[in-house]
């Protein structure tokens, strides 16, 4: 009896076990995405107040049973429906998107040959090269945009360098336009492209070009059919890793885009902290945030399709 | 059949359909292949054979273009390759991680290089096809390499090698991969393969069996030089020096003295004490050159009584006893600390084994069964 009671003892332990292990990513999950989102949802569908907080109804649970079917009378779907009425919303996410996607393009068509040089230079070298493309996080992303207006400005460094070499003869507006915003975001991001391409390229076995090229392929051939399609995965990985947080940002337009710069990050800023209109502002957010989901379930699916081909 | 068909490398008047001339390759101080001259001829299934270091990879990716010669020159058919890159050799090769592309199916491996020479459709269909029957791959044409067994992603590594006909097929420890049992029978499928497609192949390996099992001839390599290139059986018979007897298989070496004796016979004097040993040689040595005595353990005889024929017989006691099943190996030890290895064959039950640890036994063996080396 003692002994089937030690053997339910341990079993009961394995299954405690197991379950504080995956309740604690669940719980995360649930603190802060699931909570916090409720919260947005919920204010989303809200109307705007002078109050504190700004936004009404209030659930008040004093009332009991009536406050709380007083609570869900008051929520409608107004603001996702003037979302639709004023231009400047769909606008804003449509330029966001555009803005996005072409400075993916311009990452992954800067950050491809720099990874793939990292993957070919001498082994003793790549610890080096990697650390340098991850220098810049040590500093402040803020002070690192802020730098880039003290390069980018009429009296900048970069119209000083092209005024002295006499490329120019007078100052380039750069600063405030969006070719300010694609120079920030690329600058930005660019980590992100090279670290998930350049791990695609390590792991790519030397002697499958060398096979390549037996098999009668030119150079530039062995590279389309050979590493072109082995380090995809990196490809997708990276420009996901850009694209998502490029969609959403708002402090590289905010600072080095103009007043014709229109993202959504900017947009939703404004309406949260100039109008203080908290109900559009999170319709607003909800709406980013569903747009996004799209590309992250592709993100999710091509990582899981790269495991399973590696087992 | 002519012999010079069997033989080519003994017939002067063959054109061999490689020739290495007085080839050197250095990667720095390094001198990977040193002055090194081979002819390999059509249809061989030719062996190098040798320690890893040795320059065997290197002779071989200098042949497929991934090397060139720092000194020398390389022809193949006649033609000096040196200028030739890679994709534009006649030469194909299987590397030793098989370097299947992940991305592609079976089908598409086999067919990569086929699809670069732009081969019509129906013509590269059918080849595909015909190397796939060849290989026995034919139900996993549609598969992905990592979704087949080793032994099978070492025949689409084949089969994709195969696929272009080439002149020269290189092989990279080709079944270096695969377990012992695997490798014996594909072993056996390689030679299969070899004579039905009449491809010249070129093996490296290190495994001096796998060499002796497949090879027509081995050429067996230390420090960048060829040491010595013949068939299996005179490699293993007469080998040319003590490395290579050393090298393939097991041997037992006996230093001494060379005195000349009658006839082709040489007497060895090789410890104080005993009787000289009597060794045929048909190379001549000086009166008193020290030599070596080379001899395989499975020609020395063992036994209880001193044999009354025998040219040489020399008295021991049993020190080990290694049973591998079909043989076991008497390691005996003379009375001067030598240690001699014979090997018998295990005809009879184990139980009726007439030899124990610590038995005094004679070893015997006649004058024309070892080799006399001068070095």
């Amino acid at each position: 009896m003692a002994v089937l009671d030690r053997h339910r003892g341990r079993v009961v332990g394995e299954l405690m076990r197991r379950f504080f292990l995956i309740a604690i990513p669940y719980a995360w999950l649930l603190v802060l995405f699931l909570i916090p989102f409720v919260i947005v949802l919920k204010i989303s569908l809200s109307d705007t107040e002078l109050a504190i907080p700004p936004y009404t109804p209030t659930l008040d649970l004093s009332a009991g049973w009536a406050g709380i079917r007083e609570f869900f009378a008051g929520l409608d779907l107004e603001n996702f429906v003037w979302l639709t009425e004023d231009d400047l919303y769909w606008k804003a996410y449509l330029s966001s998107l555009w803005i996005a996607t072409i400075s993916t393009l311009l990452t992954l068509l800067l950050g491809y040959p720099i990874a793939y040089a990292m993957a070919r230079s001498p082994e003793q070298w790549r610890a080096t090269l990697m650390m340098l493309v991850i220098l810049p996080f040590w500093t402040s992303f803020l002070i690192r945009v802020y730098a880039w207006m003290g390069i980018l400005s009429q009296e900048g460094f970069l119209n000083q360098l092209l005024l002295w070499i006499g490329i120019i003869d007078s100052p380039l507006t750069i600063l405030n336009t969006n070719s300010a915003v694609y120079i920030g975001i690329v600058y930005t991001y660019l980590p992100f492209m090279i670290l998930p391409i350049y791990a695609a390229l390590d792991r790519l076995d030397g002697s499958l070009i060398e096979a390549a090229e037996d098999l009668g392929c030119s150079r530039l051939m062995a590279f389309w059919l050979v590493t072109m399609p082995l380090s995809r995965p990196g490809v997708i990985a990276g420009s996901f890793l850009v694209f998502i947080p490029a969609l959403g940002e708002f402090v590289i337009p905010s600072l080095l885009g103009g007043s014709g710069t229109l993202m959504i990050g900017k947009v939703l800023w404004e309406e949260f902290f100039s109008n203080r209109d908290w109900p559009v502002a999170s319709a607003v957010a909800v709406v980013l945030l569903l747009i996004l989901v799209i590309p992250i379930v592709l993100f999710q699916r091509n990582q899981q399709k790269q495991q399973e081909a590696e087992q | 059949m002519d012999a010079s068909l069997l033989a080519p490398w003994e017939d002067p008047q063959a054109q061999p359909l490689i020739r290495f001339k007085n080839v050197t390759k250095s990667f720095g101080a390094f001198t990977a292949i040193d002055d090194l001259s081979l002819d390999i001829f059509e249809k061989e299934f030719f062996a190098l054979l040798g320690p890893s270091g040795c320059g065997k990879t290197t002779m071989m990716r200098m042949l497929a273009g991934f090397e060139a010669p720092s000194s020398g020159v390389i022809e193949l058919a006649g033609q000096d390759i040196a200028p030739v890159p890679p994709n534009q050799r006649a030469v194909n090769m299987m590397f030793q991680s098989y370097a299947l592309f992940p991305h592609l199916s079976i089908w598409d491996n086999i067919a990569f290089g086929l699809k670069r020479d732009k081969m019509p459709k129906h013509d590269l269909q059918e080849r595909v096809e015909a190397m796939l029957k060849l290989t026995r791959l034919e139900q996993f044409a549609r598969r992905k390499p990592h979704q087949i067994s080793g032994g099978q992603r070492q025949r689409v590594a084949l089969a994709r090698s195969l696929a272009k006909a080439p002149k020269l097929l290189l092989l990279d420890e080709p079944l270096g991969a695969l377990d012992k049992k695997l490798r014996q029978d594909t072993q056996f499928e390689l030679m299969d393969i070899q004579e039905t497609t009449g491809t010249t192949f070129v093996i490296v390996t290190h495994d001096q069996e796998e060499a002796m099992t497949v090879a027509s001839r081995v050429a067996v390599m230390d420090h960048g030089r060829i040491i010595q290139a013949d068939t299996p059986d005179r490699i293993y018979e007469t080998p040319n020096s003590v490395y290579v007897a050393d090298f393939i298989g097991d041997v037992n070496i006996i230093q001494g003295q060379a005195n000349p004796g009658e006839g082709e016979g040489y007497r060895l004097f090789w410890t104080e004490g005993q009787p000289p040993l009597i060794a045929n040689s048909t190379k001549s040595f000086s009166a008193g050159q020290t030599c070596h005595l080379a001899i395989r353990p499975e020609k020395v005889t063992i036994s209880a009584e001193r044999p009354e024929e025998a040219a040489n017989a020399v008295q021991g006691k049993v020190l080990d006893i290694a049973y591998l099943g079909n043989l076991s190996t008497y390691h005996v030890e003379l009375p001067n600390g030598l240690v001699i290895k014979a090997q018998t064959a295990n005809t009879r039950r184990i139980s009726r084994r007439s030899f124990t640890w610590e038995d005094p036994v004679w070893l015997s063996w006649t004058a024309t069964a070892g080799v006399l080396l001068a070095n």
